[in-house]
């Protein structure tokens, strides 16, 4: 069990890592028509809608990515207080209760928006017009596996609900990464322990 | 016991909140769907706090109402969802966040922030209070280059806490300090959050960033002014700086130089290019530090240039670009454009040291690198005796202005003596206005100001000013550049993020290549120059051609070239710097973050599309009117609701949430939207610092010496929290600080 649920984990984290480089793709694509737009005065119509179509693609497929990494952000005011087994609950009523019929609803829909698109080979409302349906598509694509990491999640609050601690998860970059950010800024535990001591003589110091 | 007093809080919280909404029910004569709509959001409220992912919650809850609203409707449901979904994939002012984001982690991973906090703690070294203010200036810059404010929170504390802590420094004072920094880059522009409120107000972001500069820098400020009242009032908590902290070690060839000749780094460092045997160091070195040592001097004179050629610019534009080319060049000494003044000025500097080496004699060492920097682009025959007298005749330079500072005054002198002295200053200034007084003005004071500055200027202030210049500067000059595009309309923000994406890129490359030591990097760079020359030539060469020096546009097949040479060189830089580690974590992170905040969007328009279909809208504002506000207790309520939903709620569920419900309400009230987002901008501050959920203070408690409690950081971040309440009133006192930019730039 716990093996299939890392491996939709995986999935989702090798899609999203993938479509985030976009991101690359974009700044690249900006930049260079930058330069061809204002030194070269040679715009070109096409890069406008090329660059907002790689940026719903990127967040859009990034969802389940983001959902895998438990990056979206939650209300933290009583949640981190909550023992994993009320958490767990809590989380299984609202999935059931929110995400699965919204996501259902997102996927089904956009699978059809996107079939109306395809049916009239859409394309964008420009001059130099690009092929509108593909983008529309990145819809039903990201709502499946969003909802397959749903489902994955929902197993987790009931793995949860039963053993009363949360099963793992695949590992990911992280934001903040202490140990990463210490070793960048060159501070060794030994330098804290330090400030400590000068703390606590400090302390000690004003209490005489 | 603790936690259960954190969770009491909170379901009193919700309890208060659903029983409102129940008294609102209940009180109603008859339940319309704006009741239901009110049910909805006091609903989703309890759903958030209960800590469901609120993008998720939003969809949901806006589905299942959305249906209601429709007569339960799957159709038109559905339609409603994917069409909202589809609205925020391809909205133009959110595709911002990732480039800016994206750009944010690059900057990150470029590691500037150890030198920058050194630099600028060495460099503020006399302030009270130094080490805490140092802290300040180092988040705000830093946390406004990469706005994420958990990493620039997490990096202070594990640099400037256990500096201030063994330093002396009160605990409370140092925590609030860094936690109160660490967010202001969520203010000041670029900042996500005002795209986020741009594109939930619709608001232009252009404005809201020109809004919101001076109250970003007015926070700071106030923050700076406050660490310093406190180190000056109460010594004992943020004790002055050790004589040993505050050494700066001066490399072999400054300390050789300020033994023998002068403390003062500027005449030292003019004689010490003769005296080439008795050092033994290479003349280039030497020649190298003056050159950094006089880049004060010479940016002033470039930016009065610059402005002395717009102040004076002629009225009417009558001018054939050739005909201004071949009257400006030989005559004016003052008004040739930047660019090109820029090129043939930067070598002639640089030369100028080693004419001087040769040249054994001293008189002539004045007299002959004028000559030969003049020859090339000014008349002679006006600098010439400029150089000779500039030190008598500016009163303000007069003793004090040796040699090198003569550099600075000559010029002066030449741009002030080209009006009263019409007929040196050739036809050309003919057709220029006179400029005006405060250009004068501005020039004495900044000259005087050079004067002053070089006179105090020692090795140990250049060491300072270099390592400035190697970790403050580029971050001020990244930031600044991509703001002023967007402000000044030069370009979107779409475009300023990416090309600022791009140039964190660069930064991160260069930052990366000289961390792997100076000889590494010193080929890598070198490797880079035929790019970096390529792409700036072209630049250049358009420059000349916008301001008619040039009569020929950019040639196809030079764009082209210097596109591919750009592209190759990210590609170069790539794997010479080692950057595939740090820029595919920038890259998943980015991804993350994207996704994180624009589903959110998404959940958010089905959500307000919902609420405004059961017209809670209306009801809303009816319910408003009803209290017969003046606008003044208006926006105070609005202010005070926002500030209380900060304490549960993080500022993007604040903003997509509720501000959809604010803005249509402040039509009523004749307040300017985007006056209202700088307001709510500044009160989302709060919103970082307030327990429980300032997330601030656990990262800082992440890393800080087991000693420090988190109440201590708590009640270090209060009077700071105190001082975003007070600059909130001051925006509101006077909303100038704010609107005056906007009113400027596009008169508003």
């Amino acid at each position: 069990m716990q093996k299939l649920l890392l491996l939709v984990d995986k999935l989702s984290t090798r899609v999203g890592h993938a479509f985030s480089w976009l991101i690359i793709l974009m700044t690249g694509l900006i930049v260079w028509e930058v330069f061809y737009r204002y030194v070269m005065n040679r715009p070109h119509a096409w890069v406008f809608d090329a660059q907002i179509m790689m940026y719903g693609t990127l967040f859009m497929m990034c969802g389940a990515y983001t959902l895998a990494a438990s990056g979206h952000v939650r209300g933290d005011v009583l949640y981190g207080f909550f023992r994993p087994r009320t958490q767990a609950a809590i989380d299984l009523v609202l999935y059931i209760l929110f995400f699965l019929p919204g996501i259902v609803a997102l996927t089904w829909a956009g699978w059809t928006f996107a079939q109306e698109a395809l049916a009239i080979r859409e394309q964008t409302f420009s001059a130099e017009p690009l092929p509108l349906y593909p983008f529309k598509f990145v819809i039903p694509f990201a709502g499946g596996l969003l909802l397959l990491q749903g489902i994955v999640e929902i197993v987790r609050c009931v793995l949860c609900l039963r053993q009363g601690e949360w099963p793992s998860r695949v590992e990911d970059v992280e934001e903040v990464d202490v140990d990463k950010l210490k070793q960048m800024v060159h501070v060794s535990d030994a330098d804290i322990a330090a400030a400590d001591s000068a703390l606590a003589r400090s302390e000690t110091g004003g209490a005489r | 016991m603790k936690i259960r007093k954190e969770l009491w809080f909170g379901f009193t919280l919700m309890a208060m909140i659903i029983a409102a909404a129940l008294y609102v029910l209940g009180s109603a004569e008859t339940i319309t769907r704006g009741h239901l709509g009110l049910l909805m959001l006091s609903l989703v409220v309890v759903a958030i706090m209960l800590g469901f992912p609120t993008a998720f919650t939003l969809m949901g809850m806006g589905m299942i109402f959305t249906w209601i609203a429709y007569d339960r409707d799957p159709e038109r449901t559905l339609n409603l969802m994917v069409q909202s979904a589809f609205k925020v994939m391809s909205n133009d002012v959110l595709i911002s966040i990732p480039l800016f984001v994206f750009m944010g982690y690059l900057v990150e991973r470029a590691n500037l922030i150890e030198k920058l906090f050194k630099s600028l703690h060495l460099a503020m070294a006399r302030v009270p209070g130094s080490l805490a203010v140092a802290t300040l200036v180092t988040c705000a810059v830093f946390a406004t280059a990469t706005g994420i404010v958990g990493a620039v929170v997490t990096l202070m504390g594990l640099l400037a806490f256990p500096a201030m802590l063994r330093a002396g420094y009160d605990t409370k004072l140092g925590a609030g300090a860094i936690t109160a920094g660490g967010c202001l880059g969520i203010l000041i522009p670029p900042s996500v959050m005002l795209i986020v409120y741009g594109a939930t107000a619709g608001v232009s972001v252009v404005q809201l960033y020109a809004g919101a500069f001076f109250p970003g820098l007015m926070l700071a400020g106030l923050y700076v002014v406050y660490v310093i009242i406190v180190a000056w009032l109460k010594p004992s908590m943020a004790p002055p700086l050790s004589a040993e902290d505050r050494k700066v070690p001066l490399p072999p060839l400054f300390q050789k130089l300020s033994e023998q000749f002068s403390r003062k780094a500027l005449p030292a460092l003019v004689r010490g290019l003769k005296g080439e045997r008795n050092l033994g160091v290479p003349t280039r070195e030497i020649a190298g530090q003056l050159f950094a040592a006089l880049l004060p001097a010479v940016l002033f004179t470039l930016i009065m240039l610059v402005t002395w050629k717009f102040a004076t610019a002629p009225i009417e534009k009558i001018d054939v670009p050739a005909s201004i080319d071949s009257v400006q060049t030989p005559g004016e000494s003052g008004g040739l454009a930047e660019p090109g003044a820029d090129r043939v000025r930067e070598p002639g500097s640089l030369a100028e040291p080693k004419a001087e080496s040769l040249s054994e004699p001293r008189a002539e060492s004045l007299s002959e690198p004028k000559a030969e920097s003049l020859s090339e682009p000014k008349g002679g025959a006006l600098a010439e005796p400029g150089s000779a007298p500039a030190e008598p005749r500016t009163a303000a330079g007069g003793g004090v202005a040796e040699p090198p500072g003569a550099l600075a005054e000559p010029r002066a002198g030449a741009a002030s003596t080209a009006t009263p002295g019409g007929a040196v200053a050739v036809p050309a200034a003919a057709e220029r206005v006179p400029a005006p007084n405060w250009f004068w003005i501005t020039l004495a004071v900044g000259a005087a100001l050079l004067v002053a500055f070089y006179s105090f200027f020692t090795f140990h202030r250049l060491q300072i000013f270099k390592m400035l210049l190697a970790s403050f500067f580029p971050l001020v000059v990244l930031i600044l550049s991509v703001l002023g595009s967007i402000v000044f309309g030069l370009a979107t923000p779409t475009e300023a993020a990416a090309v600022g994406a791009g140039g964190g890129y660069a930064l991160a490359a260069i930052y990366m290549a000289l961390n792997q030591g100076w000889a590494k990097a010193k080929s890598i760079l070198l490797s880079w120059a035929p790019i970096w020359i390529l792409l700036f030539g072209t630049v250049l060469w358009f420059l000349l051609y916008k301001t008619q020096f040039v009569a020929r546009p950019v040639p196809d097949w030079l764009g082209a070239l210097a596109a591919a040479a750009a592209g190759l060189g990210a590609l170069m830089a790539f794997f010479q710097s080692h950057m595939l580690g740090p820029v595919r974590e920038s890259v998943y992170l980015t991804g993350k973050t994207s996704a994180m905040v624009c589903w959110l969007f998404v959940g958010s328009s089905i959500f307000s599309a919902a609420f405004a279909l059961l017209g809670g809208q209306e009801l809303v504002e009816n319910w408003v009117m009803s209290l017969n506000l003046s606008k003044t207790e208006f926006l105070i309520l609005s202010q005070i609701i926002i500030f209380i939903l900060g304490w549960p709620l993080e500022w993007t569920e604040i903003i997509v949430i509720f501000m959809p419900i604010f803005i249509p309400l402040l039509d009523n009230f004749g307040i300017d939207p985007l006056f209202f987002g700088l307001l709510v901008a500044l009160n989302l501050q709060t919103a970082f610092l307030s327990p429980p959920v300032a997330m601030a203070a656990f990262y800082l408690k992440g890393v800080s010496p087991p000693h420090v409690t988190l109440n201590q950081i708590f009640a270090g971040m209060l009077p700071f929290m105190g001082i975003q309440v007070l600059a909130i009133v001051l925006l509101y006192v006077f909303p100038q600080i704010g609107l005056w930019l906007p009113e400027v730039l596009y008169g508003r």
